[in-house]
């Protein structure tokens, strides 16, 4: 099951998103890191320094895309320019599979930069899947969607954010980033069991899955990437694993980001979960 | 409601600038109360009503695009002042919202924007307009595309006037009122210097920046913006290199070129060819020539 037709059938372990204060890090010491996560975005530039640092983290490390501002949801076409430096940055990671958000963030040619709310409904949901294929027969490329966190909630939803997310994926016949740390966040906030989610969406579709730290208000959860993971999100993805199998995990860290050997070490802790799934399929 | 109508109406309120306490405006955009406009379309909780839920991503959208600003801008901020530079920034961005993919291109059409806005700058507009000029100047060259230069030994047999030099993507060519290229690799190491400060210090900071933009005096210069090993630098040059690489630029011939570019000089007929010749060897040498 983790090596499947979503994820390039590979057989990646834990990542760590790669971020610009590590690069010093990675490119002196070259720590051991089983695969980096990059933001699409930031490299679907014409040159300079953030492609040649990517050239040197190519060199040695095995690299999968994340993208933040594909905005499947939209319901307005794909940019052609976005699309365009994408395949090109595509070309260049060679990828085994890309990602980027279950969401909405343009509307009219505006752009808001954020990870907005869809509506689960059934016409969005047959306008976001037809999205992806577009941009997938395009990329020639696997693509997978990630659940995102969310602060509001449509009149006009008509099913669960589980049900929508599979009612996409199976109409786009895709994968999905399972982001564990997004559901917990989204749990507290819209009052519903998060293993409900785990345990609705259809295993074999998991590509990859996210791990994070958020921060809690009074009244609300901020999915802030700039914490460690807390235990009940540990266990979400101990669940997550026990329905998927082993399979690519990556630790997102974006704010206040610590030292690489801190964000690593978080990121190791997954290891538990992912060998007590390897010991269980050699038992 | 449509998806597309929901996305819309979503949206407007998200982009509708804040208040002065950073809330959400009680006026929705279509002039209606913001209450009922968030909950014609958003459901509340039993923690937060509809109003307070659309508030999150209409904060956040703000602080998203404000903070872009304040990365991409230092020496335009040190101009005008954080609280000017911060309700200038609110202004453009009400205009001119983000039409890309990248915040990266956020700040795009500023130059022209303050241009047609000279009010945010008042007396200080020729030094606004020219900061944000090389300010948006950095971010082409630090991330524009180079091609393989060509070294002075690639150019010893381009004599010939027909000849069309290439320079590469990534160089940009100004021409300044204010020599604000001092003014804003002055801003930048206060930043670096500042980053862990205490209030005090920061004060003092501010107080050195408006003293450092107040003694500023106009003075016309000419800039490139060029890389070396990925690191963008200012370099100031003669007004009659600006000219041959605006020329060259332009697509002018090599020869043609060079006679615009010396049409007005003031340099000894006789030192012409000897300036010229060392010119494009400096060029040259710091890569600025590729192939056609």
């Amino acid at each position: 099951m983790p090596a499947n037709r979503f994820n390039g059938f590979t057989e990646y372990g834990i990542g760590i998103g790669l971020r610009a204060p590590h690069y010093n890090h990675i490119l002196t010491r070259k720590p051991v890191c089983d695969w980096f996560e990059i933001i699409s975005e930031n490299f679907m530039i014409d040159g300079g320094r953030p492609l040649h640092i990517l050239d040197q983290i190519l060199e040695q490390y095995k690299v999968v895309q994340h993208g933040v501002s594909m905005y499947f949801g939209s319901a307005e076409k794909a940019n052609r320019e976005h699309l365009r430096r994408l395949k090109e940055l595509v070309k260049r990671t060679k990828t085994p599979w890309l990602s980027d958000h279950l969401c909405w963030g343009s509307v009219d040619g505006r752009y808001t930069h954020d990870l907005l709310p869809m509506p689960y409904t059934f016409e969005a949901a047959k306008l976001t899947a037809q999205k992806v294929r577009e941009v997938r027969d395009f990329l020639e490329v696997p693509l997978a969607v990630e659940n995102v966190s969310s602060y509001a909630e449509f009149h006009v939803s008509e099913m669960t954010e589980w049900d929508f997310l599979n009612e996409v994926v199976e109409r786009a016949d895709c994968g999905i980033l399972l982001d564990v740390n997004n559901i917990y966040v989204s749990s507290q906030n819209h009052s519903f069991n998060p293993f409900d989610y785990v345990n609705g969406v259809p295993a074999e579709r998991v590509a990859q899955i996210h791990i994070a730290g958020h921060s809690k208000y009074r009244k609300y959860i901020l999915d802030t990437h700039d914490h460690p993971v807390i235990d009940p999100v540990w266990k979400l993805y101990e669940r997550a694993i026990q329905r998927v199998g082993h399979t690519a995990t990556l630790l997102e860290w974006d704010d206040s980001i610590p030292s690489f050997q801190e964000v690593h070490d978080e990121a190791m802790k997954a290891d538990r979960f992912l060998s007590a799934t390897l010991l269980a399929t050699a038992v | 409601m449509k998806l597309h109508a929901l996305q819309r109406t979503m949206a407007r309120a998200v982009m509708q600038p804040l208040t002065r306490s950073e809330r959400m405006q009680q006026t929705a955009p279509d002039g209606k109360p913001m209450r009922s406009y968030a909950a014609r379309i958003i459901k509340p909780n039993d923690r937060l009503t509809s109003f307070e839920r659309l508030e999150i991503y209409n904060r956040q959208y703000w602080f998203r695009v404000l903070s872009s600003m304040i990365e991409d801008f230092p020496g335009l901020r040190a101009v005008l002042g954080e609280r000017r530079f911060e309700e200038m920034s609110k202004a453009y961005i009400t205009d001119c919202p983000s039409r890309s993919f990248t915040l990266r291109n956020l700040g795009a059409r500023l130059e022209s924007w303050l241009r047609k806005h000279p009010n945010w700058a008042g007396a200080k507009q020729d030094l606004a307009v020219d900061i944000t000029r090389l300010e948006w100047a950095d971010i082409e060259a630090f991330d524009g595309r180079d091609e393989p230069s060509l070294g002075p030994e690639d150019l010893s047999g381009a004599a010939d006037a027909d000849v069309q030099l290439k320079l590469q993507p990534y160089l940009q060519l100004l021409s300044l009122k204010y020599p604000v290229d001092d003014l804003l690799l002055e801003v930048r190491q206060d930043d670096e210097d500042t980053d862990f400060a205490s209030n005090a210090f920061q004060e003092k900071r501010k107080r050195k920046r408006v003293q450092a933009v107040a003694k500023l005096k106009p003075q016309p210069i000419f800039l490139a913006v060029h890389r070396i090993d990925d690191s963008v630098y200012f370099r100031r040059i003669e007004a009659e290199e600006y000219r041959i690489l605006k020329a060259l630029h332009a697509g002018k011939p090599l020869g043609e070129a060079i006679e615009l570019g010396l049409r007005k000089t003031a340099i000894a007929r006789e030192e012409r060819a000897a300036a010229v010749q060392q010119w494009f060897q400096n060029w040259a040498a710091l890569g600025w020539f590729c192939k056609l």
